[in-house]
């Protein structure tokens, strides 16, 4: 049984007790300890359910490739999900469960899966649960979602909060072993700046477990001497719980920085996702230990045999007090030296080679541990745990020789270096056959926009393998020049490929060793979908979904690549690897979306009269980024009372309306005139200093995009007015015209929409409000007339007026610089209230264009419908060679009779058509559709002619005046509705012309 | 071919499942076939199937560079729906929803449809009234759906944060017979199909030049040699350009990469498919557990399958405030496919330039959800040589005529 050792462990502090919780039972361990180690430390083997058959697991490994030991961590608000024990330190107060069980770990009913599993093989969903049909929906797929899943869903809103950090650096080094820390002096040293990352908390990777030496130091001295030389170096950064997560084109690179996982803060953001910028990469990222294929490995207390030297040698924990090592390669005599002198049974190292040589080997057999060259295991057998190990030769079938009684297995089965972050952008793979595993390719690295590399693996990453050669290898990745850190050469026997053990195994055994542990993916599964003809690499991993668990394949792609090229009888590199993707090992959602969030997810824009909306009962209505009030309710008023309010007041006395979020661009230059000529359907260099013009634009197929008042402010410039929407799309589109296509025209645009508050003042009594005001414009109809522009003082306020009107009223647009918005608004207000001024909404705005029969762009056009059909001609230059849009209006289907066009629709029962309702004629389509004939663009509650009024889109709708057509209702019924002309308020324009 | 069923599999649970065929076969090439198809996916593998079932056409090959479905059929997020706005997008959805119904049984193969709803959240007064019209739209377009209210929207998805703060759903477009399927089943399915029909699924066989006689199309050189075909049928997607290409003619066809990733798996949560267009994400959970989640495409064309990865935090932002309770998952993975975008972003089939070569493409971010339709519509075509009504609409001929079908105005994305 695992249990805390009296003496050892590296990382821990014996002092510092840590109590936390597992399952609602509390233990104990120390500072510095992993969640996973604590686990074993205080006797826990048993961590969780797989996904499929809900076989108990236990512990594997000690790092991020940990594919069972996942917990739902922490209580409501900071509740976490899949929380990798291996990775999660502990501090005091931490609380865990398992997951994947019900009613609880030790007795779960999915177990019954387990027992069933020869009837679930791979991809046994595609073939079953197809009758009766509805029952997928009903019964099948609830239950396979209820019994897949893992962790909880969390359920509130999450406590903490997160953060970006944007950073350029020359080089960024990814891993702080011995290669990396020898990458990033090499590069510190020659001067480039450096920014070196480690996802653990401790510098120093494997070397101190494995008992490296350095320069004639003990590695964990030599460490601590490297990382305290380049903590002085001015030119470095160095940051530890920081994971190199994803690397994309041209450098970008992201590092995942955890900062209070491991002593929640909730002052303090939860993590940090650094953005950098890299000039080169070096990936020293090290390699991961694979599990061997034998039957029963998915027992908790089978483990890699790293992991075991690491939780002996960090943690003074030992998974097991008897336990088996199983190896195909050197390094796992280390683990059962280790365990040896921590005074730990080992009975019997089986070493898969046909001989054991070697100093590793003879060092073993010298401290009395025997060694069984060319055994491997047949199967382990035990009750929810190791117990019996049973031996076969590695060479057969799995006939058993020996039974031994352990508690632990320690399995090795080679090495793959970690090469996802080299293969992020685009990095390839060559296939080394003496280490039996993909290793970055030299000649094939990902490049940047020069067409040269910026990505160097370095170390254990670039499948160097002994000490020496890791550093001699990250020193050059690092560009190092001069002498690299040395250490002695080793003398080491190969490695022996298993990728199955016994090599004969039959049926029988392949059905109960696994590949992929939390996904349930065994030997036979592999095997049935190269029979079935899913042969590619992909196919195979979507079949059997091996690799496709939150460990991503970490531990089980290479032992089920080899598993595919036997069954295809391919070579393990024809048949490939499947994509390597971002993130490296999961990231958080929160991290991802950073200060972003709230209040700062798309900060509202505010005019500067906002705050009087907000304090004056504004019922809010996003427009683009900005909120526009819909409508002041007052006291016991409903939105539509209010509306009712306002348009009356407006149009019976006076109405002020924040305009300040329409948007103002500025163009100039000697080509202005020429450019807006190109742009705007009518002519608009003709336009006289000191007026105003209405101007349509559309796109090059045609469509009308956006609308507004163009003002000639001199010579060479002129302020075009957009829609509150359309500013920053409209701005994007003159520049996108100007860099591309008319790069040589002297013309500059600049938008100045929030550098002014605008305030249309309206109504009849318009004019008095702002008279009142004093100041020393001239505000008469002879001095400023429709449609024209001055600037002057209006009262204390610099103000530059419109004559414009998008209501049919008497109506003043008056801007003034943004600083004096309020106070202008609040004069205005003053200045009004004999005359009972009524500040109005959106809606009230929508509801006095429609009555006039102004269209509003975004409810009469939809990017379908050209300005011809919304009876604009008279705002289409016929002197104009050319505007943009012109050429597209002239085709066939522009120019169609049958083309749906703008009128006004008047319900025979003075009822309001319903949003969005189409007219529809008698009979179907070849489709079986029914046919339309129109459709309601703007419809509302007229308060001046009190019934409802329409503007909608109809066939041939001008030629068809007085006719009735017909709208369904959704549930039955319909309206009809009179065809008539969309002026439906003073046709003739007598009010706004005063 | 063995017939699936649970029998079958308990009958192989006894012989060690040693029992099981391939699910397709994996022949040589012939030197002619009736009709060749260019693209092993969705699209394409349907288009034969239905060549083969509707029409009795079987002296088929589907010709695939890489693996069949391993284009964006295979990195698709899965959303199926038919809430279309214009009249010729609602029919061919309709027909590919409803096919999509008995598509399982249909294929003796276990698409997983689920039906289990989709909704496309409205966020703006603007967004309000374009989905209440998409709902009269549909209403006389014969299909099923329905504005609802906020208090409802909740009730389907507990998860949803209604009230904003920023922007608060005001309500509901839903489609209660809309949902997902399993991407790889559709195209393995149809697959398994087509091979028992006699036709032949040939990987690993790319399409490198189309070759033609008086501006008739003869056949196709590929990596694996010459081969002829009377018809010739062009359905790859975001390399429809660069096919197109090989054939003499030009798209009006941009190639983009979309993005998609999941979180780590978690116990059901959340039973239907959102989708929130006014801060640009969309979510649902597979059968396994993960959240699937997508955004917007990138804003430049390429032909790389990654993407960049501020369209992932501006998606996963989005999402962040419209379901809270995401932020404490995991990412898992990221991944991105090339889409083909049409300037309508609305697909095309239709007939080409070339004397028996049609075409098949367009369908930009939404196409997994019309797999069924378009097959259909497009053997229809290839069969006859010339359109049907479900096509009629969708020929290349809508860009010189400026006959677009814009569906851009009902959904700023198009999943
Ligand atoms: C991230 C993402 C999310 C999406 N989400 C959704 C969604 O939720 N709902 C939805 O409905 N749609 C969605 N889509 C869109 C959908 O995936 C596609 O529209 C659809 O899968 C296209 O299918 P296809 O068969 O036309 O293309 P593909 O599946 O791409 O197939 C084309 C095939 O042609 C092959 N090919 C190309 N050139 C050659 C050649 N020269 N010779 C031989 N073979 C060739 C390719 O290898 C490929 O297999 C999404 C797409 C992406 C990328």
């Amino acid at each position: 049984m695992s249990h805390r050792l009296s003496t050892g462990g590296r990382l821990i502090d014996r002092s510092e007790r840590r109590s936390f919780r597992f399952n609602g039972k509390t233990m104990t361990g120390f500072a510095g300890d992993t969640l996973a180690a604590a686990l074993l430390g205080s006797g826990q083997t048993l961590v969780g359910r797989s996904f499929k058959y809900h076989r108990p697991r236990g512990i594997v490994t000690s790092g991020g490739e940990e594919p069972n030991a996942l917990m739902n961590l922490g209580t409501a608000k900071t509740f976490e999900p899949n929380a990798r024990a291996t990775t999660t330190e502990l501090f005091d107060g931490l609380t865990a469960e398992s997951q994947n069980h019900w009613p609880s770990l030790e007795f779960d009913v999915g177990e019954i899966n387990a027992k069933l599993s020869r009837f679930l093989p791979a991809g046994f969903y595609y073939k079953t649960f197809l009758w009766p049909r509805a029952f997928w929906k009903h019964v099948y797929e609830p239950v396979i979602r209820a019994s897949a899943g893992l962790g909880k869903a969390p359920r509130h809103r999450d406590a903490d909060h997160y953060e970006y950090m944007h950073v350029t650096t020359d080089v960024l080094v990814v891993g702080g072993g011995i290669a990396g820390l020898t990458a990033a002096k090499a590069a510190a040293v020659s001067g480039a700046e450096v920014m070196l990352v480690e996802q653990t908390a401790n510098w120093g990777g494997r070397a101190p477990v494995d008992g490296a030496v350095i320069d004639g130091q003990p590695a964990e001295d030599w460490v601590a001497a490297t990382v305290a030389e380049l903590e002085a170096m001015p030119n470095v950064r160095l940051r530890t719980r920081a994971m190199g997560a994803g690397v994309y084109d041209h450098g970008y690179s992201l590092v995942y920085e955890r900062l209070t996982d491991h002593a929640p803060d909730p002052s303090r953001p939860r993590h940090r996702l650094w953005k950098v910028r890299a000039g080169r990469i070096v990936t020293a990222t090290g390699s991961i230990e694979r599990p061997l294929s034998f039957a029963g490995n998915d027992l908790p207390g089978v483990m890699l045999a790293a992991a075991v030297r690491d939780y002996v040698v960090n943690y003074g924990v030992a998974p097991g007090k008897r336990t088996v090592v199983v190896t195909n390669n050197d390094d796992g005599y280390r683990t059962a030296l280790a365990l040896k002198e921590a005074g730990l049974e080992v009975p019997v190292v089986l070493d898969a080679r046909k001989q054991a040589t070697g100093p590793l080997a003879d060092a073993a057999r010298e401290a009395g541990i025997r060694v069984a060259a060319g055994r491997g295991i047949a199967k382990v057998t035990g009750k929810g745990k190791v117990e019996v190990v049973h031996i076969c030769d590695q060479a057969g079938a799995g006939a058993v020789v020996e039974e031994v009684r352990a508690d632990c297995v320690a399995m090795s089965g080679g090495w793959s270096p970690v090469v996802h972050l080299w293969s992020h952008c685009g990095g390839k793979l060559t296939w080394d056959d003496e280490n039996a595993c993909f290793r970055p390719d030299p000649d094939r690295a990902p490049t940047g926009a020069d067409g040269t590399p910026f990505v160097a693996a370095a170390g254990a990453a670039n499948g160097a393998v002994t000490t020496a050669e890791v550093l001699a290898d990250a020193w050059a990745a690092g560009g190092g020049s001069g002498e690299a850190p040395k250490a002695d050469a080793e003398d080491r026997q190969p490695m022996m490929p298993v990728w199955a053990m016994p090599a004969q195994a039959p049926y029988a055994l392949r059905a109960k060793s696994w590949l992929d542990f939390q996904n349930d993916v065994k030997v036979t599964d592999v095997e049935l979908a190269a029979r079935e003809g899913f042969q590619s690499v992909e196919h195979t991993k979507r079949y059997t979904t091996l690799g496709m668990a939150t460990d991503q394949g970490k531990l089980s792609n290479i032992n089920g690549l080899a598993v595919l090229a036997r069954e295809l009888g391919e070579d393990i590199p024809a048949v490939g690897t499947t994509t390597f993707r971002p993130p490296y090992t999961p990231i958080s959602m929160g991290a991802i979306g950073g200060e972003a969030r709230g209040e700062l997810f798309q900060p509202v824009r505010r005019t500067p009269i906002h705050d009087w909306h907000e304090e004056n009962g504004a019922h809010w209505e996003p427009v683009g980024h900005w909120r526009r009030p819909y409508a002041f309710p007052k006291e016991g008023e409903s939105t539509h009372d209010a509306v009712t309010r306002e348009v009356r007041a407006t149009r019976e006395r006076v109405g002020l309306l924040d305009a300040s979020t329409l948007g103002k661009l500025i163009v100039k230059g000697p080509d202005a005139g020429r450019f807006l000529d190109m742009l705007y359907t009518n002519m608009m260099s003709t336009l006289p200093v000191g007026k105003c013009r209405y101007g349509l634009m559309c796109t090059e197929n045609g469509f009308l995009t956006d609308d507004g008042v163009v003002a000639r402010l001199s010579d060479d410039a002129w302020l075009c007015h957009t829609t509150t929407g359309g500013a920053d799309r409209i701005h994007a589109h003159m520049e996108e015209w100007l860099q591309t296509e008319w790069w040589d025209w002297k013309v500059y645009v600049a938008n100045v929409t929030e550098q002014y508050a605008q305030v249309a003042v309206v109504g009849p009594k318009a004019r008095e409000v702002l008279q009142a005001l004093g100041g020393d414009m001239d505000l008469s109809k002879e001095a400023l007339p429709f449609m024209q522009w001055a600037e002057g003082r209006i009262g204390d306020f610099d103000a530059r007026v419109f004559r414009i009107s998008f209501s049919g009223e008497l109506s003043y647009e008056v801007a003034v610089p943004a600083s004096q918005g309020r106070a202008f608004w609040d004069a205005l207000l003053d200045a009004g209230r004999k005359h009972s001024i009524t500040p109005y909404g959106t809606e009230a705005l929508h509801v006095m264009r429609a009555e006039k029969g102004f269209i509003m762009i975004g409810d009469e056009t939809d990017g379908t419908v050209i300005p011809q059909d919304l009876g604009l001609n008279w705002a289409i230059s016929k002197k104009k060679e050319d505007y943009l849009g012109k050429r597209a209006q002239e085709r066939d289907h522009m120019t169609d009779p049958l083309r749906w066009k703008l009128v006004g629709l008047e319900t025979l029962d003075g009822s309001v058509i319903p949003d969005g309702a189409y007219a529809a004629e008698e009979g179907l389509n070849l489709n079986g559709q029914r046919k339309t004939e129109g459709r309601v663009t703007s419809t509302y509650y007229s308060p001046t002619l009190d019934r409802g009024i329409a503007m909608g889109l109809v066939e041939r709708g001008p030629d068809r005046m007085g006719e009735v057509i017909d709208f369904p209702l959704i549930g039955g019924g319909s309206v009809k509705a009179k065809i008539v002309s969309p002026v439906f308020y003073d046709p003739d324009g007598e009010k706004q012309n005063v | 071919m063995t017939r699936y069923s649970a029998f079958a599999v308990a009958r192989e649970a006894f012989r060690d499942h040693q029992g099981w065929t391939r699910a397709w076969a994996s022949p040589e090439p012939k030197r002619k076939y009736d009709v060749i198809i260019i693209g092993a996916g969705g699209h394409g593998l349907a288009t034969a199937y239905y060549l083969g079932k509707n029409h009795g056409i079987r002296n088929v090959a589907i010709l695939e560079k890489g693996w069949l479905g391993g284009g964006n059929t295979g990195r698709n997020t899965t959303i199926i729906r038919s809430n279309y706005l214009q009249d010729p997008s609602a029919a061919i959805y309709e027909k590919a929803r409803s096919l999509y119904e008995d598509l399982s049984q249909d294929l003796n193969y276990n698409v997983m449809f689920s039906p289990r709803g989709v909704m496309m959240l409205a966020q703006t007064e603007h967004e309000v009234r374009g989905y209440k019209r998409t709902a009269y739209a549909n209403a006389l377009q014969g299909v099923k759906t329905e504005f609802i209210s906020p208090a409802r929207v909740k009730e389907f998805c507990p998860i949803i944060e209604i009230r904003g703060p920023r922007y608060p759903v005001l309500g509901a477009l839903w489609q209660a017979r809309g949902g997902t399927a399993r991407h790889d089943a559709v195209a393995w399915g149809y697959a398994r199909k087509c091979s028992e029909m006699g036709m032949d699924v040939i990987q690993k066989c790319e399409v490198t030049g189309i070759r033609s006689d008086g501006g008739v199309v003869k056949g196709v050189t590929t990596n694996r040699g010459d081969i002829d075909c009377d018809k010739l049928g062009i359905v790859v997607a975001g390399h429809s350009g660069h096919v197109a290409d090989m054939a003499g003619f030009r798209l009006p066809i941009e190639s983009v990469a979309l993005q998609a990733l999941v979180s780590e798996p978690i116990k059901p949560c959340m039973d239907v498919v959102v989708m929130a267009n006014t801060v640009h994400g969309y979510m649902s959970q597979s059968d396994k557990g993960e959240m699937v989640i997508g955004g917007g495409a990138d804003g430049y064309n390429n032909y790389t399958q990654r993407g960049s990865f501020h369209h992932i935090e501006e998606t996963v932002r989005a999402l962040n405030e419209t379901f809270p309770i995401i932020s404490r998952l995991k990412m898992l993975r990221m991944w991105g496919g090339i889409v083909d975008m049409t300037g309508d972003r609305s697909p095309i089939i239709s007939p080409t330039p070339l004397g028996n070569c049609f075409i098949n493409c367009g369908w930009g971010t939404g196409g997994f959800k019309a797999i069924p339709g378009s097959g259909w519509a497009t053997a229809e075509m290839i069969a006859k040589g010339a359109s049907g009504p479900l096509a009629a609409e969708f020929g290349l001929d809508r860009f010189r005529e400026g006959r677009f079908i814009d569906e851009s105005v009902a959904a700023g994305v198009a999943h």
